[in-house]
């Protein structure tokens, strides 16, 4: 039972994951925590929603042209808002992305109302046996492809010439500016990065989960607590702290009630934050 | 080359430069001397864009750029190694070399640049695999300065680069600063160590709270009266 439990909660945690990587990185890289990023998941959620509805792909087959909207959806939300402020005052720093989020929710209740939807035919449905425990399918393709995806975003800021200008503007803005980095187009490039990864894991999720507009303030909070338990600005920290939040998740919910899961969550939060404030593996950009 | 002319400039209106004019010459040494807190790195930061002035001009090779973003100013060949070494601490010494010819595409021109930097510090070549934070205060300045070359410049601008040296690695980067000049960069030099600097240079100029006092040879500075009673202790 609890190896069947924890399977589950690996697998969610693998979304989670993902979703926390994008936030790590943008907090990493330009010092906004971004209380959005939630919203972006839901707006993924609606776009593979939509997609599906109006040109039949199947959500996790159109994640990759999701996360790709979502990249050029977060360059243009970088420059138009982010950027502008990112000088300004601590506060407008600190509330700006809370406007935003709450600006994309109210459009979504607006533009498609508060009703429950749900993708009508995914291609991947029911479960299996892996070995001993049952696996649904579609939470399988999902976290398969966050972890396909993470790894992508991980091999392109260590590996690729643009990842590592956008490593050297998380360590030291000044000096990336005296290296000839256009500090604003690459700040663009991770915000956009960041916003995939949000897009990409709403693909997924939209396979098997309701779509409301509400939907995504729930990942972004479990993102914002497992990239405080793996340490801001640690993207591999992110990964593991939204794995062992799945785990937390499911496993404690099971133990202590499902409606209490979420408490569980936040009181492991608040024992690493006291114990360990940098968090598991963590570096600050400030 | 650089032409500085009456400028201005401070921190949140805080002024911190008054009237500073200055220039250099294709191929000089040019030094800036003063005490703590004079001015001088907020030139260096005038000239890359860092800080903005607030009046008067900065022209480079005759184009204003004074209004320019740090990068465009990089990739005039304008290059400048901030004070404190700035490495980039969790990166290899060979990341840390390349960010430095971030504007180079040409993958063969940023290999013959890091041949030519690990022939000039040897020392970064035997460390290049190595996270940067984790080499010595004087291999790190190494680092610093060799990631100015991989850019190419034209004029390199060094603020305080023996700060927190050993005596015996000042002189390491002297003499490389000397080897640097020999092929043909030009160079502005921010120093704390007043007669050392005096002596590398062609050219020199004393500021005292953000205001040129003073300019002429190294040789000229060195014996003028004010000089060595405020900085060499004579
Ligand atoms: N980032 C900053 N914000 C506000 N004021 C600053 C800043 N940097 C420097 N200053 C102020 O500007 C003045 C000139 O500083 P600057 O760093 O140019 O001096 P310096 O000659 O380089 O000194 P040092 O030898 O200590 O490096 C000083 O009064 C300093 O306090
Ligand atoms: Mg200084």
């Amino acid at each position: 039972m609890y190896l069947q439990l924890t399977v589950g909660g690996l697998l969610l945690g693998c979304i989670y994951g993902l979703v926390a990587m994008g936030l790590s990185l943008i907090y990493g890289v330009m010092g906004i925590v971004n209380f959005a990023h939630g919203a972006f998941v839901m707006v993924a959620m609606y776009a593979s929603f939509w997609l599906n509805r109006f040109l039949g792909l199947d959500p996790v087959l159109s994640s990759p042209l999701v996360a790709l909207l979502m990249f050029g959806f977060g360059v243009i939300v970088y420059h138009a808002i982010i950027g502008k402020i990112l000088e300004g005052p601590f506060l407008a720093r600190l509330l700006v992305t809370f406007g935003l989020s709450i600006f994309l929710i109210n459009c979504a209740q607006f533009l498609w109302s508060p009703d429950y939807r749900m993708v009508e035919n995914p291609i991947f449905r029911g479960i299996i046996m892996l070995g001993p425990v049952f696996v649904e399918v579609p939470k399988l393709m999902a976290s398969i492809g966050s972890l396909i995806v993470a790894g992508l975003i991980y091999w392109f800021v260590r590996k690729t010439k643009t990842g590592l200008a956008i490593q050297a503007i998380s360590l030291d803005r000044m000096a990336a500016s005296l290296m000839g980095i256009d500090i604003e187009r690459l700040n663009g490039y991770a915000f956009g990065l960041g916003c995939a990864c949000a897009g990409a894991a709403g693909g997924f999720l939209a396979e098997f989960y309701y779509i409301f507009p509400d939907v995504g303030t729930m990942f972004g909070l479990v993102a914002l607590v497992a990239v405080a338990l793996g340490g801001f600005g640690s993207t591999e920290g992110a990964l593991i702290g939204a794995i062992l939040i799945g785990i937390i998740e499911t496993v404690g919910g099971f133990m202590i009630g499902s409606e209490f899961k979420y408490a569980l969550v936040f009181l492991a939060y608040l024992v690493i934050v006291i114990v360990r404030p940098r968090g598991l593996l963590g570096w600050g950009a400030d | 080359m650089l032409n500085v002319s009456s400028i201005n400039a401070g921190y949140s209106g805080v002024p911190a430069l008054t009237d500073v004019s200055l220039h250099i010459n294709p191929g000089e040494i040019v030094t800036i001397v003063g005490s703590n807190g004079a001015g001088k790195s907020t030139i260096a930061r005038t000239i890359s864009g860092l800080v903005r002035i607030t009046s008067g001009s900065i022209t480079f090779n005759g184009e204003r750029i004074d209004q320019l973003p740090p990068h465009h100013i990089v990739a005039r060949g304008l290059v400048h190694v901030p004070e404190g070494r700035h490495v980039f601490s969790k990166l290899t010494v060979t990341e840390n070399l390349k960010l430095g010819a971030y504007a180079t595409t040409s993958e063969a021109e940023i290999a013959k640049r890091l041949e030519y930097v690990y022939e000039l510090f040897p020392i970064l070549k035997e460390r290049a695999r190595q996270q940067a934070g984790s080499l010595s205060g004087g291999q790190q300045q190494m680092l610093a300065l060799g990631r100015g070359l991989m850019a190419d410049p034209k004029l390199l601008i060094l603020d305080e680069p023996s700060l927190g040296l050993m005596p015996k690695l000042v002189e390491e980067v002297f003499e490389a600063i000397r080897t640097i000049s020999q092929t043909g960069v030009t160079i502005l030099l921010i120093e704390q160590r007043v007669l050392e600097a005096l002596e590398l240079c062609n050219r020199g100029y004393v500021i005292q709270n953000g205001r040129i006092v003073t300019e002429g040879t190294g040789t000229e500075l060195m014996d003028s009266e004010m000089v060595r009673k405020a900085y060499l202790g004579m």
